[in-house]
């Protein structure tokens, strides 16, 4: 009895010194030797609590599919002008449809060849006859749309964690999610408007030539001359802030983008004293823009960031050295995180936001505190109704509740759990139904004693009597509460968490260490009358 | 000190008729509520939509923030003004945009040009695209549903298949009555609120298998007495532990609802609902239907 009483007090003891182990990080924040910290870090608290930015963004994939067919378009353009095949038209339709026009059954034939030779994964889907032409169709199979697709992904969140590194948050969380989504959180970020469009702009930078042939007007009643397309160049006048745009009509090809950049800087213009941005090409971008520059002197070069026109500048020389750079009345916050987009690539794809959940750093602390207080209020209140009603045995049930917040708060520590509103809840809600075993446990003893048992015997059969139940009662909560963790997303599954450690801590301390604490106290005393 | 005396004997099971009525009513005003405004009244986690949550650095009210918000394009905006304090307000409206600045990012400029600029500090934003919302609602409802399941799977194995369904059925009841009770004060239902249903499920249900954990220990001591004496045995044996139990927990509840903030008050609701109706239901409606049960099982045989 005393040996199993030694063990069962050691085993508590180490709990506590564990706990108290466990929690040193998290209640000297900063003042511990490096490896505590890396060996029970401090509580993790969620971004509802300690503020920041939930962002769930959907890549558009079709998009990305849209685009690799362009791609093949303008590829095959090129082979079959070097193979002196004669054709019509070639064109995207439906997304994922590329269609070639010919004249006569021979050219057709060709076509067939060439694309089958070059682009083997194009299937050819059926061929019609349109007003005297033949069309031919081709598509991409679904498992090449499949695999686009999946590249997209990948390639966004790629180039969003570059981004979110180059930003500079502590602590991001990127993560792909089913249906082409990306999970996004940014702990503790004070500009969330700024984040949000720093990681989802696509950033597709593109040169392409100025027409200034074609008729504006015309062009804004939309008859815009064949391969050329209407963007708009915006800018803001420096002196009144007043933004305007002006129509420009470039050239629908795209002669150079910024998959060639190198680097991407910020300089101050000595000139006027405004920010810039200074792009560097590798070597094959550096090698196209001069053969582009040497090709087109005296005419407009329009640098298109996103289908919107940053600047338009005239080449007046040759530029030999790989560099360039896009102006455009920027302040220089927009300067620096248009470098930073540059630097970490463009997206494959647009993407758009299909959630966003962003709380400021000032709503999580009152959140903490009401939190907090709540917590100390609601336990206090059933510490004097427990003491009331059990008097020195209620004593006991409060210190094993007290023990259960410490060890909660431990495992929370010890298991890297993140603590979020609900979870601060859930340890709310264990405080109340903690006690329950512990009730379980007493009106048994009290049964006991009312038929005439003696104070111990009274109590090793009321913890026994009551075992059952108890384990009945929590296996079926905790069952809830794992459920709950399964289906639950963001802050819901911190309050499964909690429940399910508090559930799992309650029951250690109602029925373990209340227990050592009663037969400790009975050890070498012959009570006759229990207080309880 | 004891506020049961241990001979205490309520007829509780006597009283079923009268807790069948006090069901049904509870059950019936809830549901006609619900009917009244087209079911449940979803937060934005489940409609989806956007939720901006503003403190003004001076005192303002609804109608001046509605007038500030004229000009956008955006359907009817519903101002409600957030905690104790008169100068926060939590401002919703249906429409969502994919685009990268929101309409979170108009609503907050709109505000700043009516109201100065500094004069509006942003606590919260949040935004659920219609997708993502009936994502949520769908995991939701399997969530519960699993948990019903699994609770089934439980008791069946651990007591006895009659168990298992009284309890469930006593479940939906509460779960009814709080989804009733959400609809009558015109509280949205949220991400936590189903939190709060599976923590509702979970204690009621610890509740309700402590009485019957009670009935089966006096099924085999008492085997000559008639089920309905052994019925109101278990529950007046129990009784103390109930009114403790159900006593501490509101307590904590209740601190929660009144200290706990604005963004966790809701949760507090169905929290306090739901104790109540739990502990009610494990005695009234739990264990009259294993009489019910025991009746009809009775006839058949």
């Amino acid at each position: 009895m005393s040996k199993s009483l030694n063990i069962r007090g050691l085993v508590v003891l180490f709990c506590l010194l564990l706990s108290l182990f466990a929690l040193v990080p998290t209640m000297m924040r900063g003042d511990v030797p490096a490896w505590w910290p890396e060996t029970f870090g401090p509580i993790q608290l969620g971004l509802d609590l300690q503020g920041g930015m939930h962002l769930v963004l959907g890549v558009d994939v079709d998009k990305a599919v849209e685009s690799r067919v362009d791609t093949i378009i303008d590829q095959t353009d090129i082979r079959l002008n070097e193979q002196d095949i004669i054709y019509k038209r070639i064109e995207r339709r439906q997304g994922d449809r590329l269609v070639i026009q010919v004249y006569d059954e021979d050219e057709g034939r060709k076509v067939e060849a060439l694309m089958r030779d070059e682009f083997p994964a194009l299937e050819p889907a059926s061929m019609t006859g349109a007003g005297g032409y033949i069309e031919k169709h081709f598509r991409l199979s679904d498992d090449e749309i499949e695999n686009i697709k999946d590249y997209a992904v990948r390639q966004a969140l790629e180039t969003m964690r570059n981004r979110v590194d180059q930003f500079g948050v502590s602590e991001p969380t990127l993560q792909r999610q089913t249906g082409y989504r990306i999970l996004i959180q940014l702990p503790g970020v004070d500009d969330p408007d700024r984040a949000i469009s720093l990681l989802g702009k696509t950033a597709r930078l593109e040169f392409k030539m100025v027409d200034e042939s074609a008729n504006i007007q015309e062009a804004l009643a939309g008859r815009l001359p064949e391969g050329t397309q209407l963007l708009y160049e915006r800018s803001t006048n420096r002196a009144t802030g007043v933004e305007t745009e002006i129509p420009l009509v470039v050239s629908a090809q795209t002669i150079l983008t910024g998959d060639l950049l190198a680097d991407a800087n910020v300089r101050i213009d000595s000139r006027f004293n405004e920010p810039y941005v200074s792009i560097d090409f590798n070597a094959v971008g550096a090698r196209r823009f001069d053969q582009i520059t040497a090709a087109n002197v005296g005419r407009r070069m329009a640098i298109v960031l996103d289908d919107t026109v940053y600047s338009a500048p005239v080449i007046r020389e040759r530029i030999s050295g790989g560099s360039a750079q896009i102006s455009g009345s920027f302040t220089s916050q927009q300067a620096t995180d248009l470098a930073i987009v540059l630097r970490a690539g463009s997206l494959p794809a647009p993407v758009e936001v299909l959630e966003n959940r962003t709380v400021g750093p000032s709503l999580g602390q009152d959140s903490i505190d009401s939190g907090i207080q709540s917590i100390w209020v609601g336990a206090l209140m059933v510490l004097v109704v427990i003491i009331i009603y059990y008097q020195l045995s209620g004593l006991i049930a409060i210190s094993a509740l007290v023990m259960n917040l410490f060890f909660i708060a431990a495992m929370l520590s010890m298991f890297g759990a993140t603590l979020t509103l609900p979870g601060l809840a859930g340890i709310v809600l264990t405080v109340g139904m903690a006690v329950d075993a512990n009730v379980l446990i007493f009106e048994r003893i009290r049964e006991e004693l009312a038929l005439g048992r003696a104070p111990k015997l009274a109590i090793e059969s009321g913890y026994a009597k009551a075992f059952s139940t108890i384990i009945d009662a929590n296996l079926t909560t905790l069952l809830a509460a794992l459920v709950l963790f399964q289906f639950g997303t963001g802050p819901v599954r911190g309050f499964a968490v909690t429940l399910s450690i508090g559930i799992i801590a309650s029951l250690f301390t109602a029925i373990f260490v209340s227990r050592f604490i009663f037969d400790f106290y009975l050890k070498n005393r012959n009570i006759k009358r229990l207080s309880i | 000190m004891q506020f049961i005396k241990p001979d205490i004997n309520i007829d509780f099971i006597g009283k079923r008729k009268l807790a069948l009525i006090i069901s049904l009513v509870l059950i019936l005003v809830g549901f006609a509520s619900l009917v009244r405004h087209g079911g449940p009244h979803y937060g934005i986690d489940f409609a989806g939509g956007t939720l901006v949550q503003v403190q003004f650095e001076r005192q303002t009210d609804a109608a001046e923030i509605n007038s500030a918000l004229g000009s956008l394009d955006l359907g009817v905006p519903v101002v409600q003004s957030f905690g104790d304090g008169s100068n926060e307000f939590l401002i919703r409206v249906e429409r969502t945009t994919g685009e990268l600045q929101g309409i979170s990012v108009q609503i907050t400029d709109t505000l700043e040009q009516s109201f100065g600029a500094g004069q509006v500090e942003v606590r919260r934003v949040e935004m659920v695209g219609p997708q993502v919302g009936k994502d949520l609602r769908n995991k939701g409802m399997l969530a519960i549903f699993y948990a019903m399941l699994g609770i089934l799977a439980y008791i069946s194995w651990r007591f006895e298949f009659r168990f298992a369904v009284g309890a469930i059925i006593a479940l939906l009841h509460d779960v009814l009555i709080t989804l009733g009770m959400f609809s009558l004060f015109a509280k949205e239902i949220d991400l936590p609120i189903i939190a709060a249903f599976l923590a509702i499920i979970g204690y009621s249900l610890n509740d309700t298998i402590i009485v019957y954990d009670r009935i089966r220990e006096n099924l085999g001591k008492h085997n000559k007495e008639s089920f309905t004496f052994i019925l109101n045995r278990s529950i007046n044996e129990t009784l103390s532990r109930t009114i403790i139990t159900s006593g501490t927990t509101l307590l904590v509840v209740l601190s929660l609802f009144v200290l706990g903030g604005g963004v966790i008050h809701n949760f507090a609701f169905a929290m306090l609902v739901g104790v109540l109706v739990g502990t009610y239901s494990s005695i009234f409606v739990a264990s009259p239907l294993l009489l019910l049960w025991q009746k009809k099982s009775g006839k058949t045989a």
